[in-house]
């Protein structure tokens, strides 16, 4: 239960960052050129002024910023993100849509990089400064300069055109209705790059941190005892070494979950993935600033809920933390 | 004189020190090799590289000369990601300083506040800024610099807390010395190296972000520079992908050759972590 409250404690404090992020992004939209108004008048095919007028007054953005700014916090209370004037649907409805892609994208090239870069960095641990620990440490560096982007592209290029094992992009092939267990083999098989793609980048640093770890704790005086109590090398690393060496990697996990999400901006755009990012792209390109507003207010929460996951994923490999909260 | 001879000890650090002057050199020489305008026409379009001795590496989609391009590039990205990192470590250093010094209710402020920019994805925020200001080379890079100033405060900070509290701090303090005094001559100075060496991670990331906004077609369409080439490259990706791959290649090597040197640098200047 003490694991619990002291998460429970993290998390309340991230609400006046929720708070100041808000604020801090409302007043710097006011600077944006154009508003809702504006938009909807360009989707409508131009209007008159009075028009405008009418709708700025329906739409409360003839207020002063301040009240704007009241407004908006007062109706976030009740989970009304607004409307968007371009998708013709409330923020909320339009978000809610592309969540499930989004997440499901991150929590694949999540687990794609966690396990890998595990692996990786156990085996250059094992063997550290020879051939392998210098190959597995060279491309982990290569990976970390690697535009996503542009791998993205690479990848297409290699596996969509020329081997064309794996589609190109979109999330399901719409060309067939498939149900059941078909779908899900065909949407996995539509993540396959996105989601190597995305994970490259935290592959790579992964994997660095892995292996940093894993040689620090190898030196500890308990990996010593272990051994000295004849324990085989395999079960002190499994067993005993693991479990420590983790810690670093998974508070990184929750550091990074909005670099995760940011660079799900590109990786969906490049692969045409229907999800958060690239709908974070469209607004811009769109102008829709209300559902703009909306997504960084979900990614916050985004990367708050992570960080709490993580929290609780902490406490569960380290014992030591319950026993000093 | 040590540090420098540890550095050159190092071939990854070598080899990327090698790296980044070449792709200084290129940024330097594109004006005397190409002086012509990288981004006027210059002959037939989509010409693949090596078909044509005038264009070792091929012509773009609208028949601009690739080579000229990833040239001009680099002075784009080295540009971008040189001002860029100076002003996330300036705004860094100096809300680290501030908050480490001061502590109590104004380290309170400032870390919500770097908190704030921590939660927010960086690249979210990055777009929110391009949607308000537009996307000149000017306000590119001051955004890229905005997003990126919260690790470097964090590490300052940590400086100073350890280092606030140091005998020579104290003695600077008997000899009437003012804040802005102990700040800026004593502590500052001893609290700067490993903010220095982390600048390489920040330039890295900064020469990424722009060449990701770059890509997405929100950054100066007007500068020919490595992500607005690889963006242009994605029409004609089923059949001329070298387009795209060049400048990707381009990019991969600076972002590798600036890591290689900050991670030198820190290995030269840290000899104890060394051994790691």
């Amino acid at each position: 239960m003490r694991i619990l409250s002291l998460a429970e404690r993290r998390l309340a404090a991230s609400i006046p960052t929720l708070i100041l992020i808000l604020i801090g992004v409302f007043l710097l939209l006011q600077f944006a050129p154009g508003d809702t108004v504006d938009a909807m008048m360009a989707q409508m095919g131009g209007g008159d002024a009075a028009t405008a007028r009418e709708l700025r007054h329906f739409y409360g953005l003839d207020l002063s910023i301040p009240a704007q700014l009241a407004n908006y916090l007062w109706h976030l209370v009740r989970l009304d993100l607004g409307f968007s004037a371009i998708y013709g649907k409330p923020v909320a409805a339009v978000i809610l849509e592309r969540l499930p892609a989004t997440l499901l994208l991150m929590t694949a090239s999540l687990s794609f990089a966690f396990f890998f870069g595990l692996v990786f960095g156990v085996i250059a641990a094992r063997g550290v400064n020879k051939w392998p620990d210098t190959l597995i440490s060279t491309i982990g560096l290569i990976f970390y300069a690697t535009p996503s982007f542009w791998f993205g592209l690479m990848a297409i290029v290699v596996f969509s055109i020329y081997l064309q094992w794996l589609p190109a992009g979109g999330f399901e092939d719409i060309g067939e209705v498939r149900t059941g267990i078909w779908r899900v083999v065909d949407i996995a098989r539509h993540l396959v790059l996105p989601a190597l793609t995305l994970g490259l980048i935290f592959l790579a640093i992964y994997l660095r941190i892995m292996r940093a770890s894993m040689l620090e704790v190898l030196n500890l005086d308990f990996v010593r005892t272990a051994r000295a109590k004849g324990l085989d090398e395999t079960r002190i690393v499994t067993r005993h070494v693991l479990r420590n060496a983790l810690l670093p990697v998974v508070t990184l996990i929750g550091l990074q979950a909005g670099t995760m999400l940011g660079g799900s901006v590109v990786v969906e755009t490049v692969f045409s993935l229907p999800g958060l990012g690239r709908l974070a792209y469209e607004s811009v390109v769109q102008r829709d600033l209300n559902t703009l507003l909306g997504i960084v207010f979900v990614s916050a929460l985004l990367v708050i809920s992570v960080n709490f996951i993580v929290d609780l994923l902490y406490a569960q490999l380290d014992p030591r933390i319950t026993a000093e909260g | 004189m040590d540090a420098l001879k540890r550095y050159f000890r190092s071939p990854a650090a070598v080899i990327g020190l090698i790296l980044l002057l070449v792709v200084i050199a290129m940024a330097l020489s594109a004006g005397m090799l190409y002086p012509r305008d990288p981004l006027a026409l210059a002959g037939r379009p989509l010409l693949w590289p090596f078909a044509n001795p005038r264009f070792p590496l091929g012509t773009d989609n609208s028949g601009r000369d690739i080579a000229a391009q990833i040239f001009y590039g680099a002075r784009i990205s080295l540009l971008i990601g040189g001002v860029a990192t100076l002003i996330a470590v300036a705004i860094g250093v100096w809300v680290g300083a501030l908050a480490g010094y001061y502590g109590g209710w104004i380290d309170n402020i400032l870390m919500r506040i770097t908190d704030a920019f921590q939660t927010l994805p960086n690249f979210v925020l990055l777009l929110v800024l391009v949607a308000v200001f537009g996307s000149t080379l000017t306000t590119v890079t001051v955004a890229v610099g905005i997003v990126s100033w919260p690790a470097p405060a964090r590490l300052t900070r940590a400086e100073f807390l350890s280092l606030r509290n140091r005998e020579f701090v104290q003695a600077g303090k008997t000899l009437g010395m003012g804040d802005a005094q102990l700040i800026l001559r004593e502590i500052l100075p001893n609290a700067l190296p490993p903010v220095i060496v982390y600048a390489s991670v920040v330039m890295a990331v900064a020469i990424l972000l722009e060449s990701a906004l770059a890509f997405l077609h929100l950054s100066d369409a007007n500068v020919a520079s490595w992500g607005n080439l690889i963006g242009l490259g994605r029409d004609v990706l089923r059949v001329q992908w070298y387009v795209s791959a060049i400048p990707g290649v381009a990019i991969l090597v600076t972002v590798l050759a600036v890591s290689l040197v900050g991670q030198g640098l820190n290995d030269a200047l840290n000899p104890r972590l060394k051994q790691r």
